[in-house]
């Protein structure tokens, strides 16, 4: 049967992890692939690197990470953060990246989720949507959550897939950082509605909140970074409760 | 030993051969004739669509070589599918190494396609699988699949049964990503590597 995914999230910044991390047995805690590769062990089914620099200089770091991530782990992993052309996409799947994702370029130029679903297929196109609830609607948000845009999340979620996303990759902006859970009624009504897989994103703070998110939510993936990083949440003991729970894990 | 990864248009083999330099094996990644008939295994891999990449394969006479090969060949993914006979991703005929149709997952309600993911694999046979239990994890990416036959060596469930993996003579091919598909992917790269010609039958 085919599993749910566990998603551990790092934010890179010149090459390194950004928020600090809780792993003893981790020389250098600033060091990606090294925890890259902790995650893998443990069992994580994909990981999402999320690049928070945007200098050329520091993309070419990025290249660099990417390739010795590729090299080590033996799991899938999307890469994400200022990519805006097909010269950016190329560039990070040739060293080695399985999926790339793109965000906020997206909204500026939704033809190029077309371009890029034509020359490279779907399956390593994710589009990621920040959403905010404002009065009384769910609105696409870009810069991080903070600007919003004239996009109804639903709507945009419904046109990437329509134009060649492969997967969604859906972060509320309301539950980010709560540790309250994930906004499962917007999960359930994307995920519900499209063909395509959604990653569900924001808000994870105990291991009920995967269950509510993989059942109520229809999530197809769950994704998570502090409560991973801080050891709050251990991957192995998550997956085994979520098997315990009726939820289909690769253990 | 030498491997070589057939160069074609379908898409990017980085962790291809990656995942080879991990298993500690050189490789050549190559459209030539002579280098693809001195090689002792040869990986086709593909990730794309099928009848652009049939196109390519036909026109520099890959889709004449490929089955001629005498030695272990491993296709993957798409590579699979151009294996087979047929795909209906756009009305293409493949080079017929399997005796087997790729058709596309029926719209079904409750399963996404493309099947993304970690599905398991069972009814396991052949020398690929040596040392991976029923009902092992691989990951997969795709929207069409080829039928269970008697060529079928294992088995994954999604909408319907398919073939995750089939063999001939010297032909293995694998619909999952062996490279990304954790130890069991690794596993089943490493048993490939390892074949002896003997086994190869």
């Amino acid at each position: 049967m085919l599993t749910k995914r566990i998603i551990p999230c790092l934010d890179i910044k010149d090459g390194r992890t950004v928020k600090g991390t809780n792993f003893v047995n981790l020389r250098d805690a600033g060091d990606p692939v090294a925890l890259a590769a902790i995650y893998a062990e443990q069992g994580a089914d994909e990981l999402v690197f999320l690049d928070i620099t945007a200098t050329v200089d520091e993309r070419k770091t990025l290249i660099e990470l990417v390739r010795n991530v590729a090299h080590t782990i033996n799991i899938p992993f999307t890469v994400g953060g200022g990519i805006s052309s097909v010269a950016d996409v190329s560039a990070l799947l040739n060293a080695g990246a399985d999926k790339i994702s793109i965000n906020s370029s997206a909204v500026r130029n939704p033809q190029l989720v077309n371009e890029l679903a034509l020359e490279f297929g779907s399956q390593c196109i994710v589009v990621a949507i920040d959403t905010r609830y404002v009065n009384g609607e769910h609105i696409v948000h870009t810069y991080g959550g903070r600007r919003p845009t004239a996009l109804r999340t639903i709507a945009w979620a419904k046109e990437v897939e329509d134009r060649g996303a492969g997967e969604i990759l859906l972060t509320s902006m309301d539950t980010d950082g709560t540790k309250a859970g994930f906004a499962i009624k917007l999960t359930a009504q994307i995920s519900g509605s499209a063909n395509i897989p959604v990653i569900a994103s924001g808000g994870a703070g105990l291991m009920e909140h995967f269950v509510d998110v993989f059942t109520t939510g229809k999530a197809d993936a769950g994704l998570a970074a502090s409560i991973f990083h801080f050891k709050e949440i251990d991957i192995p003991v998550l997956k085994r409760y979520l098997q315990e729970n009726g939820v289909e894990m690769r253990l | 030993m030498k491997t070589v990864i057939i160069k074609y248009n379908a898409g990017n083999v980085q962790s291809v051969m990656y995942a080879l330099e991990r298993l500690g094996a050189s490789y050549l990644l190559t459209d030539d004739e002579a280098e693809i008939r001195s090689a002792d295994k040869v990986i086709f891999p593909g990730v794309g669509e099928a009848s652009t990449a049939m196109a390519y394969l036909r026109e520099r006479g890959l889709d004449k070589l490929i089955p001629s090969l005498k030695q272990p060949v491993l296709g993957t993914c798409v590579g699979m599918q151009l294996m087979c006979r047929y795909s209906e991703e756009n009305n293409t005929t493949c080079m017929g190494i399997f005796d087997i149709d790729v058709r596309r997952f029926p719209a079904t309600p409750g399963f996404k396609v493309p099947h993304t993911g970690w599905n398991n694999i069972h009814s396991l046979q052949g020398p690929l699988t040596a040392g991976i239990t029923a009902n092992a994890y691989v990951y997969f990416v795709h929207s069409y699949a080829a039928d269970v036959c008697p060529q079928t060596t294992a088995i994954c469930d999604y909408i319907r049964p398919f073939s995750a993996m089939l063999h001939r003579d010297n032909f293995y091919a694998a619909q999952f990503h062996t490279e990304i598909s954790g130890d069991t992917g690794q596993r089943i790269l490493d048993n490939f590597l390892n074949l002896q010609h003997g086994q190869a039958k």
